[in-house]
């Protein structure tokens, strides 16, 4: 699997990097079952509160990977990025299922430089007083252009990436982010090739595939971190459609010892299901903390 | 969908291939009457799963086998959700002495394999009608023969195992 390293000043990152923002990031699949290798399945992408309501934001389609049943890339098709959502199709002509998603990682945190914190990445915060140049840039403005509290008296408060830390930093505090986003199409019978782990950081460990999911079925996903069963791991599951109801009703749940997560559903349907977990073992020596997280969209059919 | 040939008070050439003779049990299957402006006949599958476990066994698809081009008849196959889960979805289309042409309302009798271990079982039935609804009806059953009889209420009439 690629891990995309990318700079995260993108909205939809910051989203992703932070669940508890109510803001979530989502992809939805027009089925996640099908019959032959004749068939596409088209995808909405998008941003907002509530799932799966496209108000907000689009996500880019370009963030995307296709990846086919035998391991190789898929393609997508047709895609485009709207007002409020993104979509984009993926020709199904392989047997067996496809994996449709995404799988970040980057550095983010804070250090001083004197007395003044400064904060690395970009996370909503603004980038600095007046006179600063926009998010992040470590151009003009930055550590580079005149220093931390350097000539100009009203430096930003933000530099882009880890590599723009000023040799003066002190208390540097960084923490390594690994997000992924996961969606699941099978073409005849189900298969796990696309599933397999990798054995590095949060990883999607179904026991039940994700594709038989069936309403007065509970379902078993067992969640593995640098590939072992990770026990504590805190899952949101909610349904789709809440404006077609009075609550949200989501679930807040967490793997057992054994690194199972078991899911009963309500009802029906489309569901978000976002896990995350957090420790002090990065893969990058820089940061001191890892935050990880797994988001999938899950299909879910009556008996 | 493409109308039968088979008329349905004649026995099912396809699945009497696998029937044995004499007093192998049966299963018939009533389509029943639907009075709407577009009708398509339904995709119907039937299997049989043991109740102690293990893998379900398909006694018959009925779906669109002509139709091919852009969209062939195999294409809603995933429709019959239930059956497409328990196996379905790992049958090679069409199988001999197991597929057949959609039917017309009516009555079918289909032979349960001979060759099934002694031991409680549950035929299942399951419906799915073009811009109609879905139904599964399920009919307990034990070998050596004792029979059963449920009944669906939207998209399948009378199963009857004999």
């Amino acid at each position: 699997m690629r891990f995309r390293t990318i700079m995260i000043a993108a909205a939809v990152s910051s989203a992703l990097a932070t669940p508890a923002l109510a803001h979530r990031m989502w992809l939805l699949p027009s089925t996640t079952t099908l019959a032959g290798t004749n068939e596409y399945v088209t995808v909405d992408a998008a941003v907002s509160n509530d799932l799966f309501y496209p108000d907000h934001m689009p996500m880019d389609p370009a963030q995307v990977s296709v990846w086919a049943p035998d391991g190789s890339e898929g393609k997508l098709e047709n895609a485009s990025k709207g007002r409020y959502r993104g979509t984009f199709d993926v020709a199904i002509n392989k047997p067996g299922t496809w994996k449709i998603g995404m799988n970040r990682s980057s550095i983010g945190g804070t250090f001083k430089v004197g007395t003044e914190e400064w904060r690395v990445g970009g996370r909503g915060r603004p980038a600095g007083p007046p006179g600063a140049p926009g998010a992040g840039g470590p151009g003009a403005g930055g550590p580079g252009a005149g220093g931390p509290g350097g000539a100009g008296g009203q430096p930003p408060r933000m530099v882009a990436t880890v590599a723009d830390i000023p040799a003066n930093a002190t208390a540097i505090k960084l923490s390594e982010s690994q997000t992924s986003y996961a969606i699941y199409v099978s073409s005849d019978a189900p298969t796990k090739g696309v599933l397999t782990p990798t054995g590095k950081g949060l990883e999607f460990d179904p026991i039940t595939h994700p594709d038989a999911l069936v309403s007065d079925e509970e379902a078993q996903f067992r969640f593995l971190i640098d590939g072992k069963p990770a026990a504590g791991v805190k899952v949101t599951v909610i349904p789709g459609g809440k404006k077609y109801r009075e609550a949200e009703d989501a679930q807040e749940l967490t793997t057992g010892a054994d690194g199972v997560l078991r899911i009963k559903w309500p009802v029906a349907g489309m569901y978000w299901m976002s896990a995350s977990a957090e420790d002090n073992k990065p893969s990058d020596k820089r940061a001191q903390t890892r935050r990880m997280s797994f988001t999938s969209t899950l299909e879910v059919v009556a008996p | 969908m493409s109308p039968s040939k088979i008329l349905p008070a004649l026995p099912l050439l396809v699945a009497g291939t696998i029937a044995t003779p004499a007093m192998a049990a049966s299963v018939t299957i009533t389509i029943p009457q639907i009075k709407v402006a577009e009708y398509h006949r339904p995709y119907v599958a039937g299997w049989v799963e043991p109740v102690a476990g293990g893998n379900a066994r398909t006694i018959f698809v009925w779906y669109d086998v002509k139709k091919a081009g852009r969209e062939p008849g195999t294409k809603w196959l995933a429709d019959l959700r239930t059956w497409w889960r328990k196996g379905g979805s790992s049958m090679k289309m069409p199988a001999d002495g197991l597929t057949g042409a959609t039917r017309a309302p009516g009555s079918y009798t289909v032979a349960i394999p001979a060759n099934l271990p002694a031991g409680q079982y549950v035929l299942k039935v399951e419906a799915a009608r073009e811009t109609g609804g879905r139904e599964l009806v399920s009919v307990p059953f034990s070998v050596p023969a004792k029979g059963g009889t449920a009944s669906g209420k939207t998209e399948l009439g009378t199963i009857t195992i004999r």
